[in-house]
């Protein structure tokens, strides 16, 4: 069993990391989960696999991350604090671990207000600033969030999280991105980027303070499948802008999805240039078999071996 | 204080079902204040059930009992005759005032009129917004005077949440985004230093571990 | 049809009442199965009083006040409308058709108009059933 992360060797080792993100099903239909790892395999570094994402119930991030495992994936597995309170997530991390999993990405979750089950109680005990420093300590010094020692071999996770440049004052989510950073985040995975002016303002503030230096900082993107989707995106999702120039585009392409890859593919070339942006993270949401065009065309394949 | 609003009125004559004799308690203490639970409430229900039941053949018999507080013992004792008189009770006390009542009148079923929503105030005219959600643990003087647990719909201490957009809650209603109040407030205040530090875990042994309960019985007079 | 309905009319002593009296005095005929009861505005009709006037077995109630912005005292004639919307939806719910129950805005000097809305309410309560809380007259209502 591999000792530590893949992903945190690789970024360490100062390559440009590629990641993506897999849905898992919201049945048990493992093969179609099956088949989309099989798609991007050897074209990314980690797949990242999401936990109930937007609040719908699917399958478990665990479950799906063991899943794409056996297939020589390396996987990355989100944990949310919406669904789960600090007994639940410390339970289901031990869990993670034995099962080989490394790589937790923690966030506070979408409000369950979205998703199939509105009427659910969300829990939230903790938040995503409070759940990464629990996990941090999980594996050193060791030690459960009450402070109970953790006996014998110790789940040490390469702790990530997300930020979103684009929800507010970039100088508020700065602020909040260090104090993630203060936590022990070591890996950080932005909300996909269309304004990319947008994204170097806030990565110069990043680097003002020199939070790049102190963990890797994954871009999101995001290649837009149509005009129907970008304007959904644009104007029904909370915390993404995307510029109308954007939008345009794709509404103008006569194929509105290769549009949507090329613009991917030139979105990548664009953050590999700024300054503290190590990685990018490919958000195909339901078209994970585009993936593998847009790593070879953003000169980004193959891939080296971690 | 605890804002409160009307049950419907198919849920009240459904819980009055067979009982012909109907004490309605009004409270003057926050319900009637909220225009919800006062003695003019009180009498319009009772008027509104009366001639419901009416239509429908059957005469209900109403009397109307103003209690100054349902929450206190004391006053709550003042209904002793009137329950006496009654076959049930509709209170428009909050759920304390409720519990009060049927505590004290174990011989007849006591109905809630109301359902008992948060505590908060009047913050526009006619509308009731939730302030603190009672944790036992007030952090305010760390965020502004504005309290995240209340106010932010996921209850985060170390906010904003990557749904917050331009000032608004991702959870929408128009709702405005807690986090963001809270970074102008300590902005203005010129403390905004206090966002940068980590807000530990909460101990919610005190507020979600179970019925609390405070004080030393008079011990301590 | 109820050929012999029971109505009041809670009338404004600055506007509806006096235009009340106007029309007697022009000799204008209007339903004649209205009782008007003088009130010193609109603002002052509780939801209490119109539901007790309900219970009693009237098969329609009048709220008639003043012009908008005439009221004497600014607004009650405002809160009154608000009221009588309340009080219509409530009907609805505990059984009662909301027509039961209109607000009129009209001026003290309005006493041609006056009957003519009495006399149109009038006929629209006549066009319908009796009130189903109508009770023999003479029975007394339960005791607030
Ligand atoms: S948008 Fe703001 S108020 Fe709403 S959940 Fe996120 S941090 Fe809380």
């Amino acid at each position: 069993m591999n000792k530590v992360s893949g992903l945190a060797r690789l970024l360490e080792a100062g390559h440009f990391g590629v990641t993506c993100e897999i849905g898992p099903p919201k049945g048990v239909a493992v093969d179609t989960l099956s088949e989309k790892g099989s798609w991007v395999k050897g074209y990314v570094d980690a797949a990242n696999v999401t936990d109930c994402q937007t609040a719908v119930v699917r399958l478990s991030s665990i479950a799906a991350a063991v899943h794409l495992k056996s297939l020589g994936l390396e996987p990355v597995v989100q944990m949310t604090g919406r669904d789960r309170n600090r007994i639940a997530i410390q339970s289901d991390l031990l869990g993670a671990y034995s099962l080989g999993l490394r790589n937790v990405l923690c966030l506070t979750g979408d409000h369950q207000r979205f998703g199939n089950h509105p009427e659910a109680k969300g829990v939230f005990d903790l938040d995503s600033v409070q759940m990464v420093e629990m996990v941090r300590r999980m594996g050193d010094p060791g030690e459960f969030l009450c402070g109970e020692p953790i006996r014998g071999e110790l789940p040490v996770f390469f702790v990530g999280a997300v930020e979103n440049p684009f929800a507010g004052s970039p100088e508020l989510r700065v602020r909040r991105l260090a104090k993630k950073i203060e936590a022990g985040a070591k890996f950080i995975q932005t909300q996909c980027v269309f304004d990319l002016e947008g994204f170097r303002r806030f990565m110069a503030l990043v680097r003002a303070r020199g939070l790049d230096r102190r963990c890797h900082i994954v871009a999101g993107v995001t290649p837009l499948k149509s005009a129907r989707m970008a304007r959904f995106m644009r104007d029904q999702v909370a915390g993404i802008s995307i510029p109308d120039k954007v939008v345009n585009r794709i509404e103008a392409g006569a194929d509105p999805a290769a549009t949507g890859v090329d613009l991917c593919v030139e979105q990548i070339c664009e953050l590999r240039r700024i300054e503290g942006v190590t990685g990018v993270h490919i958000m195909a949401i339901n078209w994970e078999q585009v993936v593998p065009e847009i790593v070879r065309r953003a000169g980004l394949y193959p891939r080296p071996a971690c | 204080m605890i804002v409160a609003e009307p049950k419907s009125f198919g849920e009240l004559v459904e819980m009055v079902g067979d009982h012909r004799r109907l004490l309605v308690a009004s409270c003057s203490g926050c319900t009637a204040v909220g225009g919800v639970g006062g003695v003019r409430q009180a009498r319009e229900l009772a008027c509104a059930l009366r001639i419901h039941f009416r239509i429908r053949g059957v005469e209900l018999a109403t009397e109307v009992a103003g209690v100054t507080r349902q929450c206190d013992p004391e006053f709550v004792a003042e209904l002793d005759g009137a329950v006496d008189r009654n076959e049930a009770v509709l209170s428009l006390g909050c759920g304390v005032g409720v519990q009060f009542l049927a505590d004290r009148f174990n011989r007849v079923p006591v109905f809630p009129g109301l359902n008992t929503r948060f505590a908060g105030g009047l913050t526009a005219a006619g509308i009731w917004e939730e302030k603190c959600r009672l944790c036992g643990d007030c952090i305010l003087h760390l965020t502004g005077g504005i309290c995240p647990l209340t106010r932010c719909a996921k209850g985060i201490l170390n906010g904003p949440c990557g749904g917050s957009q331009d000032g608004l809650c991702e959870v929408g209603d128009g709702m405005p985004c807690a986090w963001q109040l809270i970074y102008e407030r300590l902005s203005s205040l010129g403390r905004v230093g206090l966002l940068e530090q980590i807000r530990r875990p909460r101990n919610w042994a005190d507020s979600g571990g179970g019925p609390r309960r405070l004080g030393n019985g008079g011990a301590g007079e | 049809m109820n050929p012999d309905p029971r109505i009041i009319a809670f009338c404004c002593c600055n506007c509806a009442y006096a235009a009340a009296d106007l029309a007697g005095a022009m000799r204008a005929s209007y339903a004649s199965e209205i009782a008007i009861v003088a009130i010193p505005c609109t603002g002052a009709v509780e939801p209490t009083v119109v539901l007790a006037a309900f219970e009693e077995g009237a098969d329609g109630v009048i709220v008639a006040g003043c012009l908008d912005g005439e009221c004497h005292y600014k607004s009650g004639n405002l809160r009154a409308r608000e009221r009588v919307n309340v009080l219509r939806s409530m009907l609805e719910t505990i059984g009662l058709e909301p027509e039961r129950l209109e607000m009129y805005q009209v001026s003290a000097a309005m006493g041609t108009r006056f009957a003519e809305i009495a006399s149109e309410f009038a006929g629209r309560i006549r066009g319908m059933d009796p009130s189903p809380v109508r009770k023999p007259r003479g029975e007394g209502g339960e005791p607030g």
